[in-house]
């Protein structure tokens, strides 16, 4: 597939320990990383080596991957000719309990997204990753970072502490939406619950299966709670969460809400709607047959041609080969996943699309 | 949803000749079940309650949308809740859509889940005695289901066990959110009693599980709740096949009980991906999980999906398989499905007749 001019939605720069955070860390965190010894903050949502955390071709001689910017090149941007790719940095900054600690991770991590990955590659951009531990600090990591057009979102976690609908994390999304930043939720968790409502499971792959009920409920408790009536400019894009859930999902959720509205009287429109307007998912995983005509259907379900973005996922392994996107799609389809509706989920890219154009 | 009960819509839905795969009964009142309760185990329910795990003495963490989450036109004349007068069910329900057999599942206060372990076993004896007197015995139409005390799996293998071979049990009746997830070991020797048994396992959404209801934390809202029903099943069916419960016990048929369906394509899917990278973390998972999903797994239908489109329940069904589809109608509950018309004709005649009868007939073995 010609991916040329593509905007990869998702891919992600990995430190590879603390270290290369050293530099970005005021003094006393320097200090604080030395002295008790915290060397690593991998999240168990991918652990270094699993199978699905990098492509084997990927990985380095130390076995990690996408920590360098030539690797990042050689191994996605260029092979693909990606014209922009954002970067999700998934280092665990959510984890932390130290809410001060997290916040000084945070804003360590967007400095070193900013210095060793934007300024080496014009094609970059980034999510501004913030500690949802503190909504204060949180809001103060956005103003920091929003006067550079390069960063496009705002990166949350699919699993926190409480639902993102809560009204806590409203002056998050204000602040989102002043400086045009969607909210990005990636799949990941802080671990302050189980990854199921029915507790711990075994194995890593329940862990990564539990992702996609994940965004169910964020999705849930954003329109319940009444975040886009009151933040009509919000977007939120769903990332890496696989898609094909969606449709069931806003069937069963309309339904409730047409026998239950009452709770909630501020959804004032079925949430189908609301997440056709306000939401976009990333296509990798996109968890269906290599079947063009389930696939078809799946697009026909959804109802909807503006809400899918293509992603590479770089360097989780979820293909072999070049990247691709579902089989079965139309010319049409494919440039609105693969450019155009991209541009219009990021106001900030249209911008940087325009003024290119200008030039 | 919340549907007034109308007289007989005429001869038609009289003849149906339906199966109805879950159907809750009711105590008429508490002294119902003292008949199969100790002295103690009488007072303690009296003392101390039933201790679930959240945090209300009476009623749910989230409000319910109507009393009880049951029809206004349920109660019966003589005082007693919903679903708890024979006479009125068989009024609203059984002769008045011509119910052919229907499984009973009772939710509370039923001993599931409870905290004491010895309490909720005695409970849950109690409960199966009880619906074999109140419900099977004068009706027969009725089947009862098996329940079971199952955070402790070796009381609910022995109540099992006593009542394995007695046909008026339809299935044993688990609840979807347990202590932890329900292909732990902890568990198996539910699954092997039922098996050895030659009794389905029914899950019916709800329990408390202890932890959040979602997992990024406790919901605010009921709505989200009832949404949330299909990610704690999801998260179960996930658990049953990767920790390879199908495997280890390969006559084992599971029933999805008030859960939707809608959803269970798009896990299969999403499962076979993650099953073929990491195989090599559950190698005791030899069956792709989409395969399993199909052979192993029924889904009743009520709370149905609605897609805004018919056909996208057509492709639904399809993907699921119309053999594993069984129909029920929740009643007593608010959203009720009526058996007349709860099926869209759009799925055909033949697809009709098995979601409406076949599929529970031979899953349960009436004949």
């Amino acid at each position: 597939m010609n991916l040329e001019a593509a905007i990869d939605c998702d891919i992600h720069p990995t430190t590879g320990g603390v270290g290369p955070l050293l530099p970005y860390l005021d003094d006393y965190w320097h200090e604080t990383v030395l002295a008790r010894g915290i060397d690593s903050l991998d999240s168990i949502s991918y652990p270094p080596y699993a199978p699905l955390t990098a492509r084997p071709d990927w990985r380095n001689a130390d076995g990690r991957a996408a920590t360098d910017v030539g690797r990042l090149r050689s191994d996605i941007l260029d092979p693909t000719g990606t014209a922009i790719a954002i970067c999700n940095c998934l280092f665990g900054v959510q984890l932390v309990f130290d809410e001060y600690m997290a916040a000084a991770f945070a804003r360590a991590l967007n400095a070193w997204i900013a210095a060793e990955w934007l300024d080496r590659d014009p094609r970059l951009r980034a999510s501004i990753v913030v500690p949802m531990q503190n909504v204060e600090a949180a809001v103060e990591e956005i103003e920091r970072w929003a006067p550079d057009r390069r960063f496009v979102q705002v990166l949350v976690l699919a699993m926190g502490e409480v639902p993102l609908g809560r009204r806590s994390y409203w002056p998050i999304y204000e602040t989102a939406e002043r400086h045009k930043l969607p909210i990005g939720v990636h799949a990941g968790s802080s671990y302050r619950h189980p990854v199921t409502s029915i507790g711990w499971p075994s194995y890593y792959a329940e862990d990564y299966a539990a992702q996609a009920p994940a965004f169910q409920g964020q999705l849930a408790s954003l329109i319940t709670a009444g975040v886009f009536a009151r933040f009509p400019g919000l977007r939120v894009v769903l990332i890496e969460s696989g898609v094909t859930w969606l449709p069931a999902f806003m069937w069963r959720f309309a339904k409730f809400w047409r026998g239950l509205r009452t709770e909630v009287p501020w959804v004032d429109r079925s949430p189908p709607e609301i997440i056709r307007e306000h939401v976009r998912l990333t296509v990798q995983p996109f968890d269906a047959p290599h079947d063009p005509a389930i696939v078809c259907r799946l697009i026909e379900q959804i109802g909807c041609d503006e809400i899918l973005l293509y992603a590479s996922d770089y360097p989780h392994w979820q293909f072999d080969g070049a990247p691709g996107l579902p089989p079965g799609l139309t010319d049409g389809q494919m440039r609105k996943i693969c450019r155009d509706n991209a541009l219009s989920t990021y106001p900030r890219l249209q911008e940087a699309a325009d003024e290119c154009r200008a030039s | 949803m919340n549907v007034e009960h109308r007289e007989r819509t005429g001869e038609g839905a009289a003849r149906l000749g339906f199966a109805d795969c879950d159907i809750h009964p009711k105590v008429r009142r508490l002294e119902d079940l003292r008949p199969y309760l100790s002295e103690r185990w009488w007072r303690h329910y009296l003392t101390y309650g039933p201790r679930v795990r959240h945090g209300f003495a009476k009623g749910t963490p989230y409000p319910k949308a109507a009393p009880l989450a049951c029809r206004r036109d349920a109660w019966p004349a003589d005082g007693g809740e919903p679903g708890s007068s024979l006479e009125l069910m068989r009024e609203q329900l059984i002769d008045a859509y011509g119910l052919e057999f229907g499984v009973l599942n009772p939710l509370s206060p039923t001993g599931q889940g409870y905290q004491d372990a010895d309490f909720s076993a005695a409970m849950a004896s109690a409960t199966n005695d009880w619906q074999l007197d109140h419900w099977v015995t004068p009706e027969p139409r009725l089947r009862a289901s098996l329940v079971v005390p199952y955070e402790d799996a070796e009381a609910a293998k022995a109540e099992i066990e006593k009542r394995a071979g007695d046909r008026r049990f339809a299935h044993v009746l688990l609840l979807s959110r347990t202590a932890e997830p329900l292909g732990k070991r902890r568990y198996w020797p539910i699954f092997a009693a039922a098996e050895a048994a030659g009794l389905p396992v029914g899950i019916h959404v709800f329990g408390y599980s202890g932890w959040a209801m979602t997992n990024g934390g406790w919901p605010s809202f009921y709505i989200e709740e009832m949404t949330e029903h299909s990610a704690s099943t999801q998260a179960l069916v996930t658990s049953l096949i990767f920790e390879g419960v199908f495997e280890r016990f390969p006559a084992l048929k599971v029933v999805l009980i008030e859960a939707g369906f809608a959803w269970l394509p798009a896990l299969g899917w999403r499962l076979d991906r993650i099953w073929a990278r990491m195989r090599d973390e559950i190698p005791h998972v030899t069956c792709p999980p989409s395969q399993t999903i199909r052979e192993r797994l029924w889904v009743t239908t009520q709370p149905m999906e609605e897609p805004e489109r018919k056909k996208d329940l057509i492709d639904i069904v399809e993907w699921i398989g119309a053999d594993r589809i069984l129909f029920s109608s929740d009643y007593p509950h608010w959203d009720f499905d009526n058996p007349a018309l709860a099926i869209p004709p759009s799925l055909g005649p033949a697809v009709r007749e098995k979601i409406m009868r076949g599929n529970a007939r031979a899953l349960y073995g009436i004949a």
